[in-house]
C-alpha cells in the first residue's frame, strides 16, 4: 500500500528543558508546531534536518514528522504521537498545554 | 533497616560528582548526545516524550519515612509535585531539567538514595517481595538476599557490558509476589529435607517482545552457594548469551534455544569452576546484612479495637477486606495503601499524599514503607488497634481506596503520555476501565482480578502476566489495544492468550465488560475467581463474547 506523501516539518527535544521543539525558517526553534518550517519534497526535508543535527548542544534527538497544512496556512501534526507531543500527557493539564 | 557504609556514601556522592561534570561537558558541547546519552541513562536519567525522566532506585522496594519525605522535597522542588511508583518498585520523575538533576541526585544521596543501575545493560535493581519481613507465609525476608545481590553486582566490572539488561527478583514466601518467573533470575526461598533454607533458582523469565516463563534450574541451592551460583549463571550468559541481534540478547532467549537441561548442565559445570575461585565477600556478610534486617521491636499489647472498628465502621470494613493482609506477627496487619484511586494515575502520588505515608510510617509502621510491584505503597508493620487510625488518616489524604486485587487495581506503564517508546496510551485506559466498573458497582462481586496494561510490547506493564492484559499498539496511524487472557504472575505463572484481532479505544471498554459478563455468567460460585474460570473454560466463551457483542468491523 502506497503511503500518502505527506509535507514533513523538523522536531527535537530541547536539551536542557526536554521540551517538544520544532525548527523554524530561520533555524531557530520553537516550542509551537505552526511555527515550523515545512518541507514539501525529501531534498528540502534532508536540508532541514541537516540545520537541525548541526546544533547538537541546544537539541537532542532530531527527527522528520510528516505533517498537514490547516486551513491557517499552518502545519499540523498527522500522527497521534506527534499530536500528544503538541500538547503534553493526557492524564494531567502538564505539559506544553499548560503553558498555552 | 539497612544503611550503608561510608563505602557506599562515597561512592554515590563520587557519582554524583561524576554526572555533574558529565552534564556540564554536554552542555558545554564538549560531549555530543551519542556520548552522554549511555552515561545519563547509567544515572537513570532518560528522555521521554515531552520531558527528561528520573529514575530513582528503591532497592527491593523499600523506604523509611526521611526518604519518602526527601521525595516528596524532590516532587515539589524540581518536578511537579508529584512521583510515579513502578512495577519496577522505583520512582519516576517526570519533568526534571537535565541541569537540576545532579542537585536532585545529590537530594537523594543526603538520605542514602541514587539512581544508579536503573537502566543500561547491568544487573539492575533487585526486586523482592513487597511483604517481605511481614508477611505470615514467610520462610525468611529475602532482602537481606537482595542487598547482598546488590552489593556484590553494583559495579561489578565483569557484569557491566552484559549483552543486555539483567533483573533478578526474589521472593521469600512460597506466595509469589515479586512475579520471580518472570525475571531474568527468580530466585525462591525453599526448605530442604533437613529444613534448611536455601533458594529455588528459576532462569529465563521475561515478558517483553519474546514473552517466556522462567525454568528452575536447580530446586535447591544452598544460601553459601548463591554468589557464586549467580556468577555461573552469568559467566554462561556473557559468554554465550547472543550480542548480535538486540531482540535476542536477553538470557531467556538462550535458555531456550540451548534448553533447560543443557543450559543447567552448563551452569552446574562453571558453578563448580566458580565456587573453586570464588573471591566474593566474606561469608559472614550474609549474616551482617541480616542482623541490619532484624525484625522492628513488635508491640504484643492485645486490644479488641481493631474487630470493634469493624463490627462498627462498614467502609473500614470493606477497607480491610482488601487492603489488610495477615501478618506474621498475629497482633500486627500489613496495610496496603492504593495509588489508584478510581480515575487516577495508578503509582502518581502527590508530595502531600507522600508526606501523610511518611508520618503514617513513623507514628504507626515502624518507620517502614514499601513500593509494591503493583503500584502501590506498604505499611508492613502496623499494630492492628492502629490500623483504624491509619484509615483515617488515609482517607483525609484521598489515599483510602479499598481495591487492592480488584479490578481497578490495575497496572499500567506510563504508555504514549510519557513514553518515548510507547505505540499507544495506557493511562487513559487504565482510567477508563476504574470508572467503568466503578459506576456499575460490580468490583467486589467481580473478586479478584488483575488488570495489567502496556503500551508497546516492552511489556513494561506486565501486561502479559495480567489475569486480563492489554497491549497498546499502532495501527495505521490509531491507537488499537490487543487483549490477552489468562495471564498468571504468581507461583503458576502462565503468559496470558492472545484473543485474537485487536479493538479501537472505544470498543475496549465494551470488550473488557463483555469478559467479565462472561466470567459472572459462568463461573460455578461466587469463589471461583475469573482465572480459575478461566483454565476451566478456556478462552472460548470469552472471544465469543467479545468478537460477537463489538463486532468484528472496527477490530483490526
Ligand atoms: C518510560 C520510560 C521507559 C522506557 C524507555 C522503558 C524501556 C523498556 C524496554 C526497552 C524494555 C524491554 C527490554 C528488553 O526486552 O530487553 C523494558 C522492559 C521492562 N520495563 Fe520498561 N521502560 C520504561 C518505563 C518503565 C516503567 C515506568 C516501568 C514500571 C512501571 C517499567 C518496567 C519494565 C519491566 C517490568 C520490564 C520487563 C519486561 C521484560 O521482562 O522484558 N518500565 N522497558
Ligand atoms: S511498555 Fe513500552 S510504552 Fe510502556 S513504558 Fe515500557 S517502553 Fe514505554
Amino acid at each position: 500500500m502506497a503511503r500518502e506523501k505527506h509535507p514533513q516539518i523538523v522536531t527535537a527535544n530541547d536539551l536542557f528543558e526536554g521540551d517538544v521543539i520544532y525548527l523554524t525558517a530561520s533555524g531557530n526553534w520553537s516550542r509551537d508546531h505552526g511555527d515550523a518550517a515545512v518541507a514539501h519534497d525529501p531534498e528540502e526535508a534532508e536540508r532541514l534536518l541537516a540545520i537541525a543535527q548541526g546544533q547538537p548542544n541546544r537539541i537532542v534527538g532530531a527527527y522528520l514528522a510528516d505533517a498537514t497544512i490547516g486551513a491557517d496556512g499552518r502545519p499540523a501534526p498527522v500522527h497521534f504521537r506527534e499530536a500528544f507531543r503538541t500538547r503534553g500527557p493526557s492524564n494531567y493539564f502538564h505539559g506544553k498545554q499548560a503553558e498555552a | 533497616m539497612y544503611a550503608y557504609d561510608d563505602f557506599d556514601a562515597d561512592f554515590v556522592r563520587a557519582r554524583v560528582a561524576e554526572f555533574r561534570e558529565q552534564v556540564n561537558r554536554r552542555i558545554s558541547g564538549a560531549l555530543t548526545e551519542d556520548e552522554f546519552k549511555p552515561l545519563r541513562l547509567k544515572n537513570g536519567l532518560y528522555l521521554q516524550l515531552h520531558a527528561y525522566m528520573l529514575r530513582v532506585a528503591i532497592p527491593y522496594g523499600t523506604l523509611n519515612s526521611r526518604q519518602m519525605r526527601q521525595l516528596a522535597m524532590i516532587a515539589e522542588r524540581w518536578d511537579k509535585g508529584y512521583g510515579h511508583f513502578t512495577t519496577r518498585q522505583n520512582v519516576q520523575f517526570n519533568w526534571p531539567k537535565l541541569q537540576d538533576v545532579p542537585d536532585i541526585l545529590n537530594a537523594l544521596a543526603d538520605v542514602e538514595m541514587h539512581a544508579i543501575q536503573t537502566s543500561g545493560n547491568c544487573i539492575r535493581n533487585v526486586t523482592a517481595d513487597h511483604f517481605a519481613g511481614a508477611a505470615a507465609d514467610e520462610i525468611e525476608d529475602p532482602r537481606p538476599t537482595a542487598e547482598l545481590i546488590r552489593q556484590w553486582s553494583t559495579d561489578h566490572p565483569e557484569f557491566q557490558y552484559l549483552p543486555r539488561k539483567f533483573k533478578i527478583a526474589i521472593t521469600g514466601a512460597p506466595n509469589d509476589r515479586a512475579v520471580t518467573k518472570a525475571h531474568d533470575i527468580g530466585l525462591r526461598m525453599v526448605r530442604n529435607a533437613a529444613g534448611e533454607p536455601g533458594y529455588e533458582v528459576v532462569v529465563g523469565g521475561g515478558l517483553g517482545r519474546t514473552p517466556m516463563i522462567g525454568k528452575t534450574v536447580r530446586d535447591f541451592l544452598p544460601k553459601a552457594d548463591l554468589l557464586p551460583y549467580l556468577e555461573a549463571i552469568l559467566r554462561v550468559y556473557n559468554l554465550a548469551g547472543r550480542r548480535d541481534n538486540k531482540y535476542k540478547a536477553r538470557i531467556k532467549i538462550l535458555v531456550h534455544e540451548t534448553g533447560t537441561e543443557e543450559i543447567t548442565a552448563m551452569i552446574e559445570q562453571a558453578f563448580v569452576e566458580q565456587k573453586a575461585l570464588f573471591a566474593g565477600p566474606p561469608e559472614d556478610l550474609l549474616a551482617r546484612i541480616e542482623a541490619a534486617f532484624a525484625p522492628p521491636d513488635f508491640d504484643n499489647t492485645q486490644s479488641l479495637a481493631f474487630d470493634r472498628a469493624q463490627a462498627d465502621d462498614p467502609v473500614f470494613r470493606s477497607f480491610v477486606e482488601t487492603n489488610v493482609t495477615e501478618h506474621r506477627n498475629p497482633a500486627y496487619g500489613i496495610v496496603s495503601v492504593s495509588l489508584k484511586p478510581v480515575g487516577g494515575t495508578p503509582g502518581d502520588a502527590t508530595a502531600d499524599q507522600m508526606r501523610v505515608l511518611a508520618d503514617l510510617a513513623e507514628r504507626y509502621g515502624h518507620d517502614e514503607l514499601r513500593v509494591s510491584h503493583e503500584q502501590n505503597i506498604i505499611l508492613p508493620h502496623v499494630r492492628k488497634p492502629d490500623i483504624p487510625a491509619v484509615h483515617a488518616e488515609l482517607k483525609k489524604a484521598g489515599l483510602a481506596t479499598a481495591n487492592i486485587g480488584l479490578i481497578s487495581d490495575i497496572i499500567a506503564c506510563p504508555g504514549m503520555d510519557y513514553c518515548a517508546l510507547a505505540t499507544a496510551r495506557s493511562i487513559p485506559i487504565a482510567q477508563q476501565i476504574a470508572t467503568h466498573f466503578d459506576a456499575l458497582k460490580l468490583e467486589r462481586d467481580i473478586g479478584p482480578m488483575k488488570i495489567k496494561i502496556s503500551g508497546c510490547i516492552n511489556a513494561c506493564g506486565h501486561h502479559h502476566v495480567g489475569h486480563i492484559g492489554i497491549l497498546g499498539l499502532d495501527r495505521a496511524g490509531v491507537e488499537n489495544y490487543q487483549i490477552t487472557l489468562g495471564g498468571d504472575g504468581t507461583e503458576t505463572a502462565t503468559i496470558g492468550k492472545r484473543t485474537g484481532p485487536g479493538f479501537a479505544a472505544e470498543d475496549l471498554i465494551p470488550a473488557i465488560e463483555a469478559i467479565v459478563e462472561t466470567y459472572l455468567d459462568l463461573r460455578h460460585t461466587a469463589e471461583e475467581t475469573f482465572l480459575d474460570a478461566y483454565r476451566r473454560l478456556g478462552a472460548g466463551p470469552f472471544k465469543q463474547a467479545i468478537y460477537a457483542e463489538t463486532g468484528n468491523a472496527r477490530a483490526a
